[in-house]
């Protein structure tokens, strides 16, 4: 991903920041510019709103094979997650063990290194998800 | 004189472990006779995608979950570490956008071997005294590497611990800080090292134990206290045995110390050590607790600190984050071959 358009996602990518707009109070992830219920009612009219990280796993697939940087995760779980704010997220599942991550485990964000562009490029960190009990006292 | 002191903190310790003997089998050392020789039974070991820079985060957040400032208020971020992620680029400003306090705000790294953290404390009462900000975050975390057979592999472990900084609803007063700082070379890394280089039994007396008892005994002189005012201690601790041999020469016994003490179950966290063994204390204990809190660096110098904990601690939402001893157990034990390949000792492809 080039410098730029990562910098562009800072927000959404660290702080799960999206839209809710001021129309209908749908809320959207990734944000968006134009709210596809209300059409041009919602334009200048989108706020920024920041999702709790909160949520519960929609659906889930074990990855065993995986693209270059990611190879040396395997096996590692990529989930869609269905937020408490409504929209739908996918992320990586971290600190999983077998049989943990089931369809309706309640899940919470967590700060994470996604990617680097190899030994001399940025480091791309985000969101990525946990098990809720994992993160209990 | 203004009261200065912490408002809110939160710690962050990965949940991988390695236990001494493991790492002893692999190099053909007896693994009982280093675990006692050191005092460490396991170290924390961190993730593939865990770092200096998530590890501030996830503490960060934890503490402002707790304290509730709200991140547009913070004026400083200062981050303390020996591995932050870049040479050049900020940890700091990760920290920033990540907690939501950009952009009005300066932030900076810090480096100063397993006192960066508390050197950051330092400057962000400065900052908060003068009236200059608000509220400062000071950071102390590390992902710290030693050399595969080196002693440091036994210790250099990971995890750090975020202070907020302020004037109002302060849960622990800093009474006074007092630091202590020589040219002392026991331990460095030159640029573009991967491994740090020490000095071996030099580390020890000239550097730690001179260091670590000449800044508590100055810092009690000057508040004309001793041992039996404090009900805990906290010291840095490189292994489980030289913090206590130094409380001891202090004058403390084990229940002042045993609290803040971490290193025999996750290793020396560095400039996480004195923050996340204050930060166990804090956890615990409610108002009226003093505490001596004293942090090493190594090249060398300490910054010691006197702390009460005040009555605002009733207030504080203690249960919004983890605490520290929910994280020190651990959550899965690793084997070396697997701890090589989490701290890129061994490359896919050989690289």
């Amino acid at each position: 991903m080039e410098v730029p358009r990562f910098w562009r996602e800072t927000r959404a990518r660290y702080n799960l920041e999206g839209v809710r707009c001021g129309n209908c109070e749908k809320v959207f992830f990734p944000p968006r510019e134009v709210c596809p219920d209300c059409h041009r009612a919602s334009i200048g009219r989108m706020e920024k709103f920041k999702l709790s990280g909160k949520g519960e796993v929609y659906s889930f697939s074990t990855i065993h094979s995986a693209p270059d940087y990611f190879k040396d995760e395997v096996p590692y779980i990529v989930a869609l997650i269905k937020t408490d704010e409504g929209p739908m997220v996918t992320g990586q599942i971290v600190d999983w063990e077998d049989g943990e991550v089931q369809i309706g485990t309640r899940v919470e964000s967590v700060f994470r290194k996604i990617s680097e562009q190899g030994k001399h490029g940025i480091i791309q960190y985000g969101f990525k998800f946990k098990a809720v009990r994992r993160a209990l006292k | 004189m203004t009261e200065i002191g912490i408002v809110g903190y939160g710690a962050y310790i990965p949940g991988h472990r390695i236990r001494t003997g493991e790492i002893a089998r692999v190099w053909g050392a007896n693994g009982e006779e280093t675990e006692r020789n050191l005092g460490i039974k396991s170290k924390s070991v961190p993730y593939l995608d865990e770092d200096t820079v998530t590890i501030s985060v996830e503490a960060a957040r934890y503490a402002l979950r707790r304290c509730g400032v709200d991140p547009g208020r913070i004026g400083a971020i200062y981050t303390g570490s020996e591995s932050h992620p870049y040479a050049v680029k900020p940890t700091s400003t990760i920290v920033a956008e990540a907690i939501g306090a950009t952009p009005h705000l300066t932030a900076a790294d810090y480096e100063f071997a397993c006192k960066a953290g508390t050197a950051a404390i330092q400057t962000s009462m400065g900052l908060v005294g003068t009236g200059m900000i608000e509220y400062a975050i000071a950071i102390g975390a590390d992902t710290s590497q030693g050399a595969p057979g080196d002693a440091l592999e036994y210790s250099a472990s990971a995890g750090g611990a975020a202070f907020v900084i302020g004037r109002e609803k302060i849960i622990a007063r800093i009474d006074k800080t007092y630091s202590f700082t020589t040219d002392t070379p026991d331990f460095w890394r030159r640029e573009g090292q991967r491994y740090p280089s020490h000095g071996g039994r030099f580390t020890g007396k000239p550097a730690y134990f001179r260091h670590i008892l000449t800044c508590a005994k100055n810092l009690m002189e000057i508040m004309d206290t001793s041992a039996k005012d404090y009900q805990h201690v906290v010291l840095h601790q490189p292994n489980g045995k030289f913090p206590i041999r130094a409380a001891k020469q202090l004058g403390f016994t084990k229940e002042q110390y045993e609290t803040g003490l971490l290193t025999p179950t996750i290793g020396n966290t560095y400039s996480g050590a004195v923050m996340l063994g204050l930060s166990a204390i804090l956890d615990v204990f409610g108002p009226g607790n003093r505490i001596l809190a004293v942090a090493y660096g190594s090249g060398a110098g300490c910054d010691g600190f006197d702390i009460t904990v005040t009555d605002e601690m009733k207030n504080y939402k203690l249960d919004a984050a983890p605490t520290t001893a929910s994280q020190i157990q651990g959550r899965k034990f690793i084997d070396y071959a697997t701890y090589a390949r989490f701290r890129s000792k061994i490359e896919r492809g050989g690289e």
